[in-house]
């Protein structure tokens, strides 16, 4: 029976969230899935089909703002937001009651929308909005256009439906659709056989990105396994946990959760070691999606897809989704998984800022930006902040989906030129994406009073605060505050290096001597090459035939490539900015995202500093995030500058003297290589050994078999032929031969007949007589 | 005169017929082969019913027999009319269908 569960929304009558807004949260899921269907089976015959999806995304991000607003304002009124036990989500959905099994085998199905959903909703919309609106002007000419619109959709589709989803089983069914989406968008260029380039690096990066991922994933769903299992055990075996959830699914959030604090309260506070394994392998799921060390290795390759999708995969969706899960199952870590992932995120998000500095290609340096802050957001989870971390998620969504965009549009006004080098004074040429760019620079490298100052701080604060609490040098804490602090130091200095390259000075382009020259043409172009992809596709309808790559004048994006990156900036801007970090640290907080009980055995588990902000501990922590981030941010501004404005020769001969460590850096610590020598090509040679077995020994066996067969088979025919063919044929001889014998007396004249008749008849009578 | 000389010439009679049939070239030799068996077996009729103490029942059988003989005649000379159409011959011999 497949039953429509609504009864949690019918009980909470004192909900702000009414059945029109879980109809609404329905839509959102439908438009972009209805969108992709018309698309892909239309494709060109759609008119106007991009128009229809970008106006559909328009809605999907009227109603996730106007809900989430309606959480904030609900959480601002002190009113209970959700309907669930008056505190936890909303939830409702399908749930599938076959009658002669226990419930926790029942297979549910639902929609699960709480302030984190809420938040996370909204930023997926408006960034999924943003880049269909620019990808109408960037896309432009493509010759697979409609199938970029149609997969952009599904992508948004997957990523929607991950965040709604109630139970894990559904996460991973949208976690697995975004990594094909991924795929796809990734290798949207590997069917343009005009740009050898763009051909084979979208082939083998959309390879290798799937492939990645991939780890990650088997390890998130062996984890799901052992949750699944072991929760299913533990609640057979408890009389507590039957009498406080008495219809059992193991693998729904909120029920998780609350199992895993019975369990803990039942394991006298301690976590089993099987819930320290399950969580592991979830964290890995995490470590593949979220491009942490040492899986990162897909995500600098993914921008060989086209620059929205970048922004799609960089920022709200795809590496997002691994982040909300750590959000959605941090109950469920124990200390040592917490431990795991914090060590994993600050190695992340300082290793990867440190490559950021040596990158010429605009979108690697944002790329590996990327990385770098999942760093962050990934150990603020470890270290507790697990609101910090779902914040930086939310702050660096907008800000990365308005670098990446911008990016866009600098590689769109330089004619698909990527390398750093010869852009430069781009400032007065695009105003438009200077300015927006300018502000998600300082937002990202945690300027005070834009967004991402905010979260930074957070987040340092949550490193602060576990670095206090403990006793000093008590291990990863100080680790992580460490990497974090230089990361973000990092951070600021790469940012505004990427800005002072590209938008200040003189424009150095292709042809004049510069600072860069020599370099360029030793180490050749990030990126693809400069000349030779005129008919590359994208881009190029909409200024003329005539400056196809040959004129190099640089020019300012159209409105409808501009007009996103305001609205993506807009959140970045002090005030603003100021207004989001109120509204979501008011809104989510454990108990809002965990529900009262398992929100307060959350929030006792974490540090004084984290839990209440207002104690003398969490002033103190705050005071020492604030010094920290005012710190770093300022040197790596000042670093940039001095760098990159006043001592431009100053670079290359710190690369000339420190080489080997530039080398390195350079070569992205030769995790590429090691992963190509440590894993792929012992797999490849394992490949051929198993191929070598395959032809000489299986397709040998395979052969003999066949052989064997066929031998056999001639001596059956051998048989056939000769024994049981002469049987038959001697029995149709018998026959024959006795016919023809026969037929001697069948002479036709009845004469002889009557003669025969007669001589019978004397014989009959003399033998009657004679006998 | 007794029986047995009855019984004598109708044998005669039959055994001229039977070698008619047998061995005559022409159908019409045939048919009156067949005759003459007839009437042999009418001649016994006849003799054993003067014999014998059948009442009148020997005597209804030969003349059962003559009309029978009629009938048959009529049918066979038909028939050897149609063997003469089909095979423009009336000797037994030449009509050999029956072989096939």
């Amino acid at each position: 029976m497949l039953g429509f569960v609504q009864s949690t929304l019918a009980a909470g009558a004192t909900g702000t969230l009414t059945n029109l807004d879980f109809q609404l949260l329905l839509a959102v899921l439908l438009i972009p899935l209805v969108g992709y269907t018309l698309q892909i089976f239309l494709r060109d015959k759609l008119p106007h089909g991009d128009k229809i999806l970008t106006g559909g995304m328009f809605v999907v991000m009227c109603i996730t703002v106007y809900l989430a607003s309606k959480a904030i304002g609900a959480v601002h009124d002190g009113l209970p937001f959700l309907n669930h036990s008056g505190d936890v989500g909303m939830e409702g959905g399908w749930l599938y009651q076959a009658a002669d099994v226990p419930s926790y085998m029942n297979v549910v199905v639902g929609i699960f929308y709480d302030p984190l959903g809420a938040a996370m909703l909204a930023v997926v919309g408006i960034v999924s909005f943003c880049v269909h609106l620019f990808s109408m002007g960037y896309m432009q000419g493509d010759k697979r256009y409609a199938i970029f619109f149609a997969n952009i959709s599904l992508f948004t589709f997957a990523m929607l439906g991950l965040v709604l989803a109630d139970n894990i089983l559904f996460l991973f069914v949208f976690w697995e659709l975004m990594g094909l989406m991924s795929y796809l968008l990734i290798g949207h260029f590997s069917h343009d056989q005009s740009s050898s380039f763009f051909h084979k690096w979208a082939t083998w990066a959309s390879k290798k990105a799937f492939l990645t991922t991939r780890i990650g994933d088997c390890c998130l769903f062996i984890g799901i396994f052992i949750f699944y299992r072991e929760f299913q055990i533990a609640w057979e075996g408890s009389a507590a946990a039957q009498a406080a959830l008495p219809d059992f699914h193991p693998l729904r959030f909120t029920q998780m959760w609350e199992m895993a604090r019975i369990v803990v309260a039942e394991n006298g506070g301690e976590f089993p070691a099987w819930m320290t394994m399950a969580g592991l392998f979830a964290f890995g799921g995490t470590v593949g999606k979220s491009a942490q060390f040492p899986l990162h290795i897909w995500l600098p390759d993914a921008m060989a897809g086209p620059t929205p999708v970048s922004a799609m995969i960089h920022a709200a969706t795809m590496v997002a989704a691994g982040v909300f899960l750590l959000g959605r199952l941090y109950p469920l870590f124990s200390p040592d998984v917490l431990a795991t992932v914090t060590i994993f995120g600050a190695i992340t998000a300082l290793f990867a800022a440190s490559i950021g500095i040596v990158c010429y290609d605009l979108k690697a340096v944002l790329a590996y930006s990327t990385i770098s802050q999942l760093g962050f957001m990934v150990a603020a989870v470890g270290l507790g902040g697990v609101v910090a971390g779902m914040f930086h998620m939310v702050t660096h969504a907008f800000f990365k989906a308005c670098l990446f965009l911008s990016a866009g549009s600098v590689i769109h006004g330089c004619h698909h030129v990527q390398d750093m080098r010869v852009m430069g004074g781009l400032r007065k040429k695009m105003p438009i994406t200077f300015l927006c760019m300018l502000v998600c620079t300082m937002a990202i490298a945690g300027i005070p009073f834009f967004s991402g100052f905010y979260s930074k701080d957070a987040i340092l604060l949550a490193a602060w605060g576990n670095l206090i609490e403990g006793q000093f040098f008590s291990g990863w804490p100080i680790l992580a505050l460490a990497c974090l602090a230089l990361g973000a130091m990092f951070t600021s200095f790469y940012m505004f290096r990427l800005i002072f390259m590209t938008f200040f000075g003189g424009y150095r382009g292709l042809e004049q001597e510069h600072l860069y020259t020599e370099m360029l043409e030793l180490d050749g172009f990030e990126g693809p090459e400069p000349h030779g992809h005129d008919d590359h596709g994208d881009g190029h309808d909409d200024h003329g035939h005539d400056d196809h790559g040959h004129s190099q004048e640089v020019h300012e994006s159209p409105p409808v490539m501009t007009i996103p990156l305001c609205i993506l900036a807009i959140v970045g801007v002090p005030g603003f900015a100021y207004l989001v970090n109120g509204w979501f640290t008011h809104t989510v907080t454990p108990v809002s995202m965990y529900g009262a009980e398992v929100g307060a055995w959350v929030n006792a588990g974490l540090p004084t500093a984290i839990a209440d902000h207002n104690s003398q501990l969490g002033h103190t922590a705050h005071n020492l995030a604030l010094i920290v981030s005012l710190i770093v941010a300022s040197a790596g501004v000042i670093g940039a500058w001095y760098f990159y404005i006043l001592r431009k020769d100053l670079p290359a001969k710190l690369a000339h003297k420190f080489h080997f460590v530039y080398l390195t850096l350079k070569n992205r610590y030769f995790i590429d290589e090691i992963a190509d020598a440590g894993f792929i090509r012992p797999t490849m040679r394992l490949a051929v050994v198993q191929r070598w077995i395959d032809e000489h020994i299986v397709d040998a066996t395979v052969l003999a078999v066949g052989k064997l067969g066929k031998a056999f088979g001639f001596l059956s025919a051998w048989f056939d032929r000769t024994f049981v063919d002469g049987v038959v044929n001697a029995v149709g001889l018998v026959s024959q031969s006795f016919g023809n014998a026969v037929r001697l007396f069948q002479t036709g004249r009845i004469q002889q007949y009557a003669a025969f008749a007669v001589g019978g008849g004397i014989l009959t009578v003399a033998w009657l007589i004679l006998s | 005169m007794g029986l047995g000389a009855y019984v004598a010439v109708s044998a005669a009679l039959f055994a001229i017929g039977i070698v008619a049939i047998v061995t005559r070239r022409n159908v019409l030799y045939i048919l009156m082969g067949i005759e003459m068996i007839l009437n042999a077996a009418n001649i016994n009729f006849v003799a054993f019913n003067r014999f014998g103490d059948n009442g009148l029942d020997g005597r209804m059988f030969a003349i059962f027999t003559i009309i029978l003989a009629a009938a048959e005649a009529a049918v066979a000379l038909a028939i050897v009319l149609n063997v003469f159409y089909l095979f423009d011959t009336v000797k037994p011999s030449d009509a050999d269908l029956l072989r096939e």
